[in-house]
């Protein structure tokens, strides 16, 4: 290690307060603490998911802990007055230390510290020493002064009284590493800062600026809201911009609300364009836009925004973030599911909006939250050999094409979700239209498979559920089959049976079961349910039977099996609609996409500041571990005739590669010299 | 005496770079610029101007890398040799991998890995026995097997590297993008680094602790493989198609291979520390001496430190062109300022105060368990925008 070029004079003045103080935040223990302590609380921020919406953390710490925690500023900590406190006090140590050390390591750089005791060189770890009877000292002095001036040494010559002393000196360098480093870190906090939320915190803790916090339009939010394009050095904020639309301004979150930050141009999305690899990966998200700045720009620019590609205008990086719907245009149809007679209800409506219905089971609002036009997912494994399919073996993905999620609320406000697939997703040969519903986000759908006919739509369930739910025709096609039991008449029987019919409608087979039991006595119960569950399945069959011969095929000559497996499917499918809750099942008929892409746009105009913190903090670090401070001494003196010679030397960093120049420099000098009388042991291994 | 002064200041002067390089310099020179033309004419179509600019970096660092370090000239040449020779018994085609012999057997990615894993197993085992036996012959064995390893594993991601580009083009990408790549990359840097130190100090005692830490990765390397099937080629999401991948990820594992190693050699010194106070001859003996193990610590911390902090910032320019800003507090941001602070303080408390010792040692060793979380807890626990390789 070098030597402090000032020693401390032991007795000194009693010190001033404020300097004990200056003293301390410069001091090395205090910026390791410093260094600790910032790593510590760090980890907080990585823990706890920031600025989150506080409803989460409500849920998650309830109401007395949220608060404790808002307090601490634990939701964004890192802007957190507290943490920026711990880093504005690294900054400050760092600067102090600066302060205390770069005037004496810029004069270390040219000092040549000439005044050394012979003694103290022979000390030095790196030393050699020669009597040199026939050289005068102003020859070997001559000598030695070429010796490191060759090897890139600066020297510098004092006289003494009695002898002479050559300092050689090399690799300044070194100590601009060190301002490097450490003012880089001053550097870099400072950009980071005018990057960050401090000066909107700062105008909002005026009173010049409000945070917005109710759900409102952007229109509504009022000027104390809106932060104007020069009002804002920095700042990073979020659009979601549907295909086809114009903006002129962004959201910047902060805490539980919003401000707008107007731009000083438009941004218009012409098209968002999503490209998927076989796997079933995205593979590029990319966002056609035309900005439009009639101040500077003579026609609209072109451009294309990419991930990793964002595109800078007027010091304003945008960036593609996200992506969903625009409010793509759905035509569904309503199809009943309970029975409703008539032509089924044609809807239209666009993601976003929400619809008013009115159903026999009173007012429902139809709200369209989302639409995918591709879904890739995981193939079946019953699929697995589907060509179609893309992806190694066990691991196959497949598009299942558009699907819709919806939302039916009632009047009491209570919501079910849907998710609904356009087409219908084959399996185990099969193929059903599927339709998931769920009570809430924290659930799985659970999917409801709707068997599809031969000609791939819904309409031969759809019938069938017609059917069985029409009182009139179901009486009349069970009283035509004349079927009479032990009791009962043919009239009776047929009532019987379209009872049982509609109690499996409304819920299920277990509540048939149910009823028997509670109807007939234990010992019979069994044999019981088992007549009417077999009497329900022949039921069912007879409908089924009519659905196939309204739709011209011949029942009479054999049923195919496929129709026989679409009978079971569907009657899983009707065992299934109790948990269905809707009365109908919303089909989507036909569609306009419309895309949004969400783009990112900041204004950095801390960035060049921090950049240029980075390349110091490069340079200062490698050159700090690279290179080496070296300094050698030549201690000459007159001895008789002839004259004493003692080389020695020392680096700041990589001992041992100076080690070895010293020992180049020692075996030169011998060339001229001799063989030194005494050397420094080779360093230890 | 009839030396002129011009003769005398020429005896004099240390020799300076440029006449300091031998035929063989140049010649590795010339080698290296040869090869990275071929690779410009042969993939400049699937380059960017960055790319090439990498391209161009790389042959100059190699360049620098050969001639600070001959052995990595062996090294390159054995790597360029095998990885072209398989490039051309795969031609066009990707299923070759099941009909070549030597693709099947020896130099197909895989094939490669499971060659470096066994290597590397191999090695440990070796070096144990070297520390144990104090035979030299036996730490030569060590030795070659550990250059075997790394040779096969650099050559294995040269290949890789070759294979995503068989199945499209647009999935081909160099093999550093997950989890189970990087695993691969980190058993090769930290073995050369260790083969750099080894070489320097010119003892192998230190390899049975640094191999320890190889073994480790390649342990979990072989559950990730065969548990999870992580070792498939899957291609890139649109965050990581960017060169900055080039630069930022080996940046990044030079850093977490030193601190590594590192660690390992803090181990060594408790271990022989204890040993020498216990009056253990024998433990004391299959160790380096504590002072050595001190400084190649520093050299390791010091080097790590310095490529750490060049891999976080090319991080940072990556986020602001990626994720909007060159620095957002995500987890793996934040954790890697934490690792970078802990070997700030370490660096502070070696070079300012001049500390060594066991608290030196032991922090060493804290710091690579901060590493670990940066490196793997962060992707296992915590959300965040850099979710590249999960368990």
């Amino acid at each position: 290690m070098s030597v402090s070029v000032r020693s401390d004079a032991p007795a000194r003045p009693p010190r001033r307060l404020s300097s004990q103080l200056f003293e301390f935040l410069g001091s090395m223990n205090f910026a390791i603490m410093l260094l600790v302590v910032v790593a510590i609380a760090s980890v907080i921020g990585t823990v706890l998911k920031q600025n989150q919406p506080y409803q989460d953390y409500i849920i998650k710490f309830g109401p007395f802990w949220f608060d404790v925690f808002r307090k601490l500023g634990l939701y964004d900590v890192y802007d957190a007055p507290w943490f920026l406190c711990i880093l504005g006090f690294l900054v400050l140590s760092t600067s102090v230390c600066l302060w205390r050390h770069v005037p004496g390591m810029l004069a270390e750089i040219n000092h040549f510290r000439t005044t050394v005791q012979a003694k103290s060189l022979r000390a030095f770890h790196s030393h050699a020493e020669w009597a040199l009877p026939e050289q005068t000292a102003a020859q070997v002095q001559q000598s030695v002064s070429e010796l490191l001036g060759a090897r890139g040494y600066r020297v510098r010559l004092k006289e003494h009284s009695d002898h002479r002393v050559l300092a050689g000196l090399k690799g300044g360098l070194n100590r601009c590493g060190y301002l490097f480093a450490h003012l880089a870190i001053v550097i870099i906090c400072i950009g980071g800062l005018l990057d960050g939320n401090l000066p909107l915190k700062w105008r909002e803790w005026r009173g010049e600026i409000r945070l917005e916090t109710r759900d409102v339009p952007a229109r509504d939010v009022p000027d104390s809201s809106r932060l104007q394009p020069s009002d804002n050095f920095s700042f990073r904020g979020n659009v979601r911009l549907p295909e086809g639309t114009t903006t002129n301004f962004l959201f910047l979150r902060l805490r539980d609300g919003f401000f707008i930050q107007e731009l000083p141009f438009a941004i218009e999305l012409k098209k968002f364009n999503v490209e998927f690899y076989p796997t079933g990966q995205p593979k590029s998200f990319e966002s056609d836009v035309l900005i439009h700045d009639e101040d500077h720009l003579q026609q609209p620019l072109p451009a294309t925004i990419r991930v990793n590609h964002p595109l800078v205008y007027r010091g304003y990086a945008i960036y593609q973030s996200d992506f969903g719907d625009g409010g793509s245009l759905l035509t569904m149809r309503a199809q009943p599911l309970l029975g409703q007679q008539g032509e089924a209800p044609q809807l239209q409506g666009r993601v976003g909006e929400k619809i008013p219905l009115k159903t026999p089971q009173g007012p429902l609002t139809l709200e369209l939250d989302d639409f995918r036009l591709y879904n890739i997912l995981p193939v079946p494994a019953s699929e697995q050999n589907d060509p179609q399919a893309h992806g190694e073996a066990g691991r196959k993905v497949r598009n299942f094409g558009p699907n819709f999620t919806y939302r039916l609320r009632d009047a009491t406000g209570q919501a079910e979700e849907y998710q609904n697939f356009m087409v219908p997703m084959r399996l185990d040969g099969r193929s059903f239209f599927l339709s998931g519903v769920r009570g809430s986000p924290a659930e799985e759908f659970s999917y409801l498979h709707i068997p599809a006919d031969a000609k791939l739509s819904p309409d031969r369930f759809l019938r069938f559920v017609a059917l069985l739910h029409d009182q009139p025709r179901l009486h009349a096609l069970f009283t035509a089959a004349g079927e009479s039991a032990p009791g009962l008449n043919a009239e009776e029987l047929a009532t019987v049976r379209e009872r049982l019919v509609d109690l499996f409608l409304r819920q299920g087979i277990d509540a048939i079961v149910a009823q028997t039991r509670a109807r007939v006595p234990a010992d019979k119960a069994e044999e019981a349910s088992r007549f009417f569950l077999e009497l329900l399945r022949r039921s069912l069959g007879e409908v089924y039977i009519q659905v196939l011969r309204e739709e011209g095929l011949k029942p009479e000559d054999g049923v195919a099996d496929a129709d026989e497996t679409f009978f079971n499917d569907a009657l899983n499918a009707l065992s299934a609609l109790g948990s269905y809750r809707a009365p109908f099942w919303l089909q989507l008929t036909n569609f306009e996409q419309l895309q949004a892409s969400g783009l990112q746009i900041t204004k950095a105009g801390g960035q060049n500041i921090v950049y240029l913190g980075f390349a110091l903090l490069t340079l200062g670090v490698f050159v700090m571990f690279y290179t080496s401070h070296r300094r050698v001494w030549a201690w000459i003196a007159a001895d008789g005739a002839g004259t004493q010679l003692i080389l020695a030397g020392s680096g700041n960093r990589h001992q041992d590669a100076f080690a070895k120049e010293f020992d180049e420099i020692v075996r030169t000098a011998a060339r001229r010299f001799g063989p030194p009388l005494a050397e420094s042991a080779a360093p230890e291994r | 005496m009839a030396v002129t002064r011009e003769h005398m200041l020429d005896d004099l002067a240390a020799p300076g770079f440029w006449q300091r390089l031998t035929l063989r310099d140049w010649l590795w020179a010339a080698l290296v610029v040869a090869g990275s033309l071929w690779a410009y004419a042969s993939y400049s179509a699937y380059m960017d101007e960055y790319e090439v600019a990498i391209l161009a970096g790389c042959a100059l660092g190699l360049i620098a890398w050969g001639l600070q370090w001959p052995p990595a000239r062996g090294l390159s040449l054995t790597v360029a040799g095998l990885s072209l020779f398989a490039l051309w018994r795969y031609g066009n085609d990707l299923g070759a991998q099941e009909r070549d012999f030597f693709l099947k057997y020896l130099l197909g990615s895989q094939e490669a890995f499971m060659w470096m894993s066994a290597l590397f197993v191999l090695a440990t085992l070796t070096y144990i026995a070297h520390s144990v036996s104090q035979s030299a012959f036996v730490g030569r064995v060590a030795s070659a097997l550990t250059w075997s390893a790394s040779t096969i594993g650099i050559t294995g991601l040269m290949v890789r590297w070759r294979e995503s580009y068989l199945m499209g083009t647009d999935i081909g990408h160099i093999p550093v993008s997950n989890l189970y790549e990087v695993f691969i990359l980190f058993a090769v840097v930290t073995a050369l680094l260790y083969l750099y130190h080894e070489r320097r100090t010119g003892t192998r005692k230190m390899g049975a602790f640094v191999l320890l830490v190889i073994s480790a990765a390649i342990a979990f390397l072989l559950w990730y493989t065969f548990d999870r099937e992580a070792n498939r080629i899957m291609p890139l999401v649109p965050a990581l198609q960017s060169y900055w991948m080039k630069i930022h990820v080996p940046a990044n594992f030079i850093g977490y291979g030193s601190f590594a190693l590192a660690a390992m050699l803090g181990c060594a010194w408790l271990l022989r520390d204890k040993a020498e106070r216990a009056g253990w001859r024998a433990v004391a003996a299959a160790l380096p001496p504590c002072a050595l193990l001190d400084d190649v610590m520093y050299k390791a911390i010091a080097l790590g430190f310095a490529a750490f902090t060049l891999a976080t910032i090319l991080g940072a320019l990556w986020a602001a062109e990626a994720w909007g800003g060159y620095w957002s507090w995500d987890p793996k941001e934040t954790w890697a300022l934490i690792v970078w602070l802990n070997y700030a303080a370490w660096l502070h408390l070696r070079l300012t105060k001049g500390m060594r010792g066991a608290p030196m040692a032991w922090w060493s060793i804290i710091g690579l368990l901060v590493t670990a979380f940066a490196f793997l807890g962060v992707n296992m626990w915590l959300s965040g925008l850099h979710s590249y390789g999960t368990l």
